[in-house]
């Protein structure tokens, strides 16, 4: 047990789990936006798969990491355009709806990947950044400081979130309308804009979400994301729907994982326990789950379509 | 009590023969035998489900035969429900290409008895006339990696990643301890089964989680692999590979890789279905029958002795002089 307390795997451990929560934040805090409005997506992997594949042909095509980026955020927002479409022109069932999505972004990403590649051919994956003085700090500069774009993009999105769900006009009419949309509507507050707008924000982020771990991976393969999509759109409701709460919701399961991992490694786990231990993140986080979301109401209209009355 | 009439014997001798007897001679007139294949991941994956792909290709330019494949079933009720759709289509061999597969197997093969089913990697046959098993005796190609990544090590520890343990994941992980610690009983070999044969972020964290601990060579198997040689390929870590040819994913780092040729027992599965064995038999890609194939990758700079060393373990496993054990 002493072997897990020394600083190099201390710190290896924590890098690891930012690692492993970076997608998990992304897809979730686009999420949590959409619920906030009211709009349930359970096609958050889908939409990864499809944002992953994006960014992996992009990349492997033109060489360029950030065009491979922007195509997963654009995909994403696409298929936020016709979700919103569903949800809130059409009125369709929200939960059944999602379902769709993903499944159509699991077959998708798929059939392209054997058309437009076949065998899996790796590509260039994110360089380290190192920020400057930060990065060389003790312990924490390799913790926190020497990791690649997207993941210091991630963790910078959560206080925009917080700032522009609680302190903007914008962000105001996303709870108002979350809550109760004919009130909002009633103070002209256009129900559908709103909407249209978080879906459209929410599914980029998956998008980038997929594009990321496409690009931190170096590599693509069938059912990349394998199930993310569906555990972040667990960590909205672990983590209240607030931006922060998503953070640490994703940190958690990260850091868990990373630690299986590292007793795994140095055999602090014996083997016969090891698909055992590999269930833990799971299971903390559906406890935490538990503990944490019951003290919390979810946003009034979430699922419910708005009909004009 | 009547007596029994002759007649009806036959006639009920020869309906229960019939279905062997059609197939058989079918098979041996040259009739187009109509094989399915269902395996869990992509059929590129340039892992387990490729190796299958390969090995029925191979097959197929040899004789007539039909092939059909459903990949992607990671969730076995889909591949039980193309392995039963297979048999309803009349497939006369049909292939579960997964250990997970093996219930769902023990389920539907007696509503087909016309149908021979073949599945793996495995042992059991359920004592089912129609299903045969087969394995791949990983642990031979593993010993031989083992082997050459203990003299490769400067470090003296090497990292292994793992899906689950069972099937040909655990006898492959074996027989690279194995034969890593016959070379150098002092190396350190570090396994992480990673609980999952699909978690590729997760395989690359423990390739990850391996080099920090101070592994300079890695090894490991399945289809998630991929992701631990992209970690392992940022670090410069040398990598073996096992069950296809996994130089292309990163030419600078893999040394070597264990290849299996499904084809050898697909060969025999098909010449017994010929004769009429539709099942009951148990089928195996070992160094000996070349169903296993060690490939060395010619862009990696490996040094001579540690070649001779791997050449010379495989020589002793054909030849008996190594028992690698299961």
């Amino acid at each position: 047990m002493d072997d897990l307390f020394t600083s190099t795997i201390l710190i290896v451990t924590v890098a690891s789990g930012i690692r492993l929560a970076t997608p998990f934040l992304l897809a979730s805090l686009g999420e949590a936006l959409g619920q906030r409005s009211g709009v349930l997506n359970l096609g958050v992997d889908g939409v990864m798969l499809l944002g992953a594949f994006g960014a992996y042909y992009t990349v492997l095509k033109t060489g360029n990491l950030f065009y491979g980026i922007w195509v997963g955020v654009f995909i994403g927002a696409l298929v936020g355009i016709f979700y919103a479409f569903i949800t809130v022109n059409l009125r369709a069932q929200q939960g059944v709806s999602g379902i769709g999505i993903y499944l159509f972004g699991l077959g998708m990403s798929d059939l392209l990947f054997q058309k437009l590649v076949g065998t899996p051919r790796p590509i260039l994956p994110f360089p380290t950044l190192e920020i400057p003085i930060l990065s060389n700090l003790a312990v924490i500069g390799e913790m926190f400081f020497q990791h690649s774009l997207i993941v210091y993009i991630a963790f910078l999105l959560v206080p925009v979130a917080t700032f522009v769900i609680n302190r903007t006009t914008y962000g105001m009419n996303v709870r108002a309308i979350g809550e109760n949309p004919e009130a909002a509507d009633s103070l002209g507050v256009s129900v559908a804009a709103v909407r249209y707008s978080t879906l459209i924000i929410g599914n980029s982020l998956a998008g980038l979400a997929g594009a990321a771990l496409a690009i931190e991976l170096g590599i693509f393969q069938q059912n990349l994301t394998n199930a993310m999509g569906f555990i972040a759109i667990a960590l909205v409701y672990f983590g209240a729907w607030r931006p922060l709460g998503v953070m640490a919701g994703s940190l958690v399961f990260g850091l868990i994982a990373s630690i299986v991992l590292q007793c795994k490694t140095l055999g602090l786990i014996p083997r016969s326990a090891s698909d055992l231990a590999a269930m833990a993140p799971a299971i903390i986080t559906i406890l935490a789950l538990v503990f944490v979301a019951n003290r919390f109401r979810q946003p009034e209209a979430l699922t419910k379509p708005y009909i004009r009355g | 009590m009547r007596k029994i009439d002759s007649r009806m014997v036959l006639i009920v001798v020869l309906a229960l023969a019939v279905p062997f007897m059609t197939a058989a001679a079918a098979n041996a007139a040259g009739k187009t035998l109509k094989i399915a294949i269902v395996a869990p991941s992509a059929s590129n994956d340039l892992a387990f489900t490729q190796s299958i792909v390969d090995g029925i290709n191979a097959v197929k330019k040899e004789r007539n035969i039909e092939v059909a494949v459903t990949d992607g079933t990671f969730v076995v009720e889909d591949a039980a429900a193309a392995i039963r759709d297979y048999a309803k289509q009349g497939y006369d061999l049909v292939l579960a290409h997964g250990s997970q597969y093996g219930g769902s197997l023990k389920e539907i093969a007696p509503d087909f008895p016309k149908t021979a089913f073949a599945w793996g990697t495995a042992a059991d046959t359920f004592g089912l006339a129609n299903v045969s098993s087969y394995e791949a005796a990983s642990n031979e190609g593993g010993y031989v990696m083992g082997v050459m990544a203990a003299m490769l090590s400067k470090k003296g520890s090497i990292g292994i990643v793992g899906p689950i343990e069972v099937g040909d994941a655990k006898l492959y992980v074996d027989g690279f301890i194995a034969g890593a610690k016959a070379q150098n009983s002092k190396i350190r070999t570090n396994v992480n089964y990673i609980g999952s044969f699909s978690d590729v972020a997760l395989a690359a964290e423990a390739a990850r989680a391996h080099m920090s601990a101070g592994s300079d060579v890695l090894t490991g198997t399945a289809q998630m692999v991929v992701g631990a040689i992209g970690a392992a390929r940022s670090k410069k870590a040398a990598w073996f590979g096992t069950q296809a040819n996994q130089t292309e994913l990163a030419p600078e780092i893999v040394v070597a890789s264990q290849v299996y040729k499904w084809e050898v027992i697909l060969r025999q599965i098909v010449d017994d279905l010929d004769k009429g064995v539709m099942g009951g038999k148990k089928y195996a890609i070992t160094l000996a029958n070349d169903g296993l194939v060690i490939e060395f990758n010619s862009a990696y700079k490996l040094p001579a002795e540690v070649k001779q060393a791997g050449l010379d373990a495989i020589k002793g496993i054909k030849s008996g002089s190594i028992k690698v054990g299961q």
